[in-house]
């Protein structure tokens, strides 16, 4: 269980949802409330459910903290999502420790300067050449447009000095060799069992049959190089408090 | 003269449309229909047609499609009686459709409660038929009679205590056996008290019930520590098998209350992870095997118990062989339960081996803790719900297998309340990422994959796998020609050579196959009906 007594929640940013007051013991009641109800089916995080991401305040049906209440009282009629049988009190207890996950995986403690950052960002490391921001940029690499609002600044110093440290799935890089013997290395969008889809370094969507491939294989190594020792730890304080600013278009 | 002559004729007409008792004893004889849940009373979802066979299924193409309104995804088995298929659009609308053209004839809407909520999606698994009677569960744990020839409600029963505020629902094709419609209630995420039952196929009035949580008095109530008992969940989802030998039903019940914390209910929480064989005129039970004593995992038992007759150690035997979500494969003796042969189709690390006796020996520590403790097979197991097949052609058994799959199990304090889940923690993971169903995948094989796995029904020997790069939940068919039909999570059904796995036939669908196909055949011709997604897709040889 997660450690829900530091203070929390209220009006948080980084949610676009209309917010409701909490009490911070509504968030840890939630906490237990929601291993026990909601955790079986999206996971401790709130992330197993594809497509919905409770966490991060990512959901498909709900766009303020009453229709979340609503929904988790009632279910989706048509969906996955049953009814439960709770008291509103005890499904805002639940919604209290969704903004609590959000707040806690957004949390910024870099000092740096973010300005600074930017030009960093932008510059001396190069990071527009395989990453993309709010439309700028190569689409290579994971776009970075909300990644203040999905990474707390701790992740994010350790991806920058330690690429391979933590690569999320959907950032897998690939290798395909076709049986004509053309190489292609790319970012992996899709797979099933006849088939993948990727982005070569061209940005080119790129399909193949896995029956046409004589190889398909995972990178060991992420192809982000690391910036340790290339970075000033000034540097590096900018432009992690750069990237945490980074949440969206909202 | 000639009068009386014709109305005989017609009088024969209507009799042959009446699906009879005897017709569904003898199902497997008239492959040209799909009259029960699995295709026969022994459910080994195997039909004699032979019209597609492995050198020509190349040539299936699409024939029609049915698009529900509904956007659940379907998990039924159509039913289909003398051309006409009858099934369910999910959650518990019934259509009837021309089987050769997909022609709808009409649709019964029902609206459930608001009070439903079962745990795991709004689904149902199908119909069952007798007479011109359909019956179907709903998710609000009614038994509804239908009229196949109208669509109309004749009769609509709720069994006493089972309300759906308090997690009780219907999601199984029902059983019919003789004169009565056999159901077991779902809900064992919500602590509810769990139990078979018989209606009157006529009536609807309940006729025996079986608690698979014992009351007080009742045999078995004594592995239910102090009060326990009254949360103990073991519901029942999937559809059971009959053996009319023996006049004996099986059922395979679900997992206790709270899942993942046993510290509730001391002992071994029977008959909850079991299989339970059961008098089909009385209920009475006659035997039972717990696979999963006092069970932290949620391995529930809810496979359809597959019955086949084969030689054992040198004589002919009539037994049962289950692949259990516990990670086992197990053979028994289908009239006594004697404990055959238990051994792992996929990778388990929370037991090494079983007694004399058949319990399985758990390994010391793999218990869910505050922390999590790392079980292999994951939470949904090597597999669940989804039909498996056995070809008595091919002597194989034919498995949708989750491989390397495994949860960090987290057990926490719970106090139950009613109509709320009542879990006891949770998993973590599955290890690996879990997605698809409509969404990209990024997993490795070393994260977990699925599989069509067929293994030696006699040793458990594992013979090939059909590796596919998502897990499954789709369900198998194979027929008489050594040709077997699937799918899977990722959107495709293919149809492989029953002897060696070799891939025949395949077709993108656009969506998961939640279900299991089934084949018929009408006008001369054998059709194969599959859902992906909210559609059945049917195919047939290109003419």
């Amino acid at each position: 269980m997660r450690d829900v007594t530091i203070c929390l929640l209220l009006l948080l940013p980084g949610l676009a949802l209309a917010q409701h007051q909490f009490d911070p013991h509504d968030a840890e009641a939630g906490a237990t409330r929601f291993m026990n109800v909601c955790a079986s089916c999206h996971g401790p995080d709130g992330n197993q459910v594809p497509g919905i991401d409770l966490g991060h305040g990512r959901f498909v049906h709900a766009t303020s903290d009453q229709q979340l209440v609503d929904i988790i009282i009632h279910g989706i009629s048509g969906g996955g999502m049953p009814a439960n049988k709770m008291t509103e009190s005890q499904a805002y207890m639940i919604v209290a420790y969704l903004h609590f996950l959000a707040e806690s995986g957004s949390k910024n403690t870099s000092t740096g300067d973010a300005a600074r950052g930017k030009v960093v960002f932008e510059g001396k490391g190069g990071c527009l050449a395989c990453h993309r921001v709010m439309g700028r940029g190569s689409r290579l690499g994971p776009d970075l447009s909300e990644i203040g609002s999905l990474r707390r600044s701790v992740d994010l110093e350790t991806s920058i000095l330690n690429p391979d440290a933590a690569v999320a799935a959907s950032n897998r890089f690939v290798r395909v060799v076709t049986n004509t013997g053309a190489t292609i290395t790319g970012r992996l969008l899709n797979q099933d069992t006849f088939g993948v889809a990727l982005i070569d370094p061209q940005e080119n969507l790129r399909s193949f049959d896995k029956s046409d491939l004589r190889e398909f294989t995972f990178l060991d190594h992420s192809p982000m190089p690391s910036f340790r020792g290339k970075l000033t730890d000034e540097n590096l304080s900018d432009l992690v408090s750069y990237l945490t600013t980074l949440r969206g278009a909202n | 003269m000639r009068t009386h002559a014709l109305l005989f004729v017609m009088l024969a007409g209507c009799m042959q449309a009446q699906v009879t008792y005897e017709r569904l004893l003898h199902a497997a004889e008239e492959p040209q229909n799909w009259l029960t849940y699995s295709g026969s009373y022994l459910s080994q979802r195997h039909s004699a047609l032979t019209q597609i066979t492995p050198a020509n299924v190349k040539n299936l193409e699409l024939q029609w499609m049915s698009q529900a309104r509904s956007l659940s995804t379907f998990e039924a088995t159509p039913l289909v009686v003398n051309g006409i298929m009858y099934t369910v659009q999910a959650p518990n609308d019934v259509v009837a459709l021309d089987a050769a053209t997909g022609r709808m004839f009409w649709i019964y809407r029902y609206t459930p409660s608001a009070d439903a909520r079962p745990c795991c999606g709004r689904v149902n698994r199908g119909l069952a038929i007798l007479g011109d009677t359909l019956y179907m569960g709903t998710i609000d744990a009614h038994l509804l009679a239908i009229d196949a020839k109208n669509g109309h409600v004749l009769w609509n029963v709720r069994p006493a205590g089972a309300s759906p505020a308090s997690g009780y629902a219907y999601t199984h094709a029902p059983l019919v056996i003789k004169d009565k419609v056999i159901m077991g209630v779902a809900g064992g995420e919500y602590g509810i008290q769990g139990f078979i039952a018989a209606f009157d196929a006529g009536t609807g009035k309940e006729v025996w019930r079986f608690n698979t949580v014992p009351h007080p008095g009742e045999p078995g109530n004594e592995t239910w520590g102090g009060k326990s008992w009254e949360q103990g969940g073991a519901s029942v989802w999937v559809t059971g098998s009959y053996d009319s030998d023996t006049n004996q039903t099986y059922w395979g019940i679900g997992n206790p209350g709270p899942d993942w914390n046993g510290d509730p209910r001391p002992g071994d929480n029977l008959y909850s992870c079991s299989v339970v064989a059961l008098d089909a005129d009385t209920g009475k039970l006659k035997w039972h095997y717990q696979f999963s004593p006092h069970n932290e995992y949620d391995y529930d038992a809810v496979q359809i118990p597959v019955l086949v007759e084969m030689e054992w150690q040198g004589r002919p035997r009539k037994l049962m062989i289950w692949a259990n979500r516990n990670g086992f494969y197990y053979v028994l003796d289908r009239a006594t339960g004697q404990f055959l042969l238990g051994k792992p189709f996929v990778q388990v690390n929370w037991a090494n081996g079983f007694d004399e006796r058949g319990r399985p020996m758990q390994v010391a520590g793999k218990a869910p803790t505050k922390e999590g403790t790392l079980i292999m097979p994951g939470n949904q197991g090597g597999t669940n719900y989804y039909s498996s097949s056995y070809s008595p052609h091919t002597g194989l058994f034919y498995i949708p297998t989750w491989e390397n799959t495994a949860s960090l199990y987290v057990k926490a304090e719970q106090e139950f309340t009613e109509g709320e889940q009542y879990s006891g923690g949770g998993p973590r993971g599955p290890v690996g990422p879990i997605g698809g169903r409509g969404l990209p995948y990024f997993g490795k094989e070393n994260e977990g994959f699925g599989a069509v796995r067929a293994i030696d029904a006699k040793t458990g020997e594992k013979k090939w796998d059909f590796k596919m790069t998502q897990v499954t939940e789709a369900g198998i068919l194979t027929t008489a020609s050594d040709v077997l039909f699937s799918g899977g999570r990722d959107g495709y059904v293919f149809a492989l050579d029953a002897r060696n796995g070799a891939l025949l036939w395949r077709a993108s669908v656009g969506g998961p196959v939640q279900s299991s196909p089934i084949t018929y055949m009408v006008g001369g011709r054998q059709y194969v009906a599959i859902n992906a997604g909210s559609s059945t897709l049917v195919y047939a040889l290109r003419q």
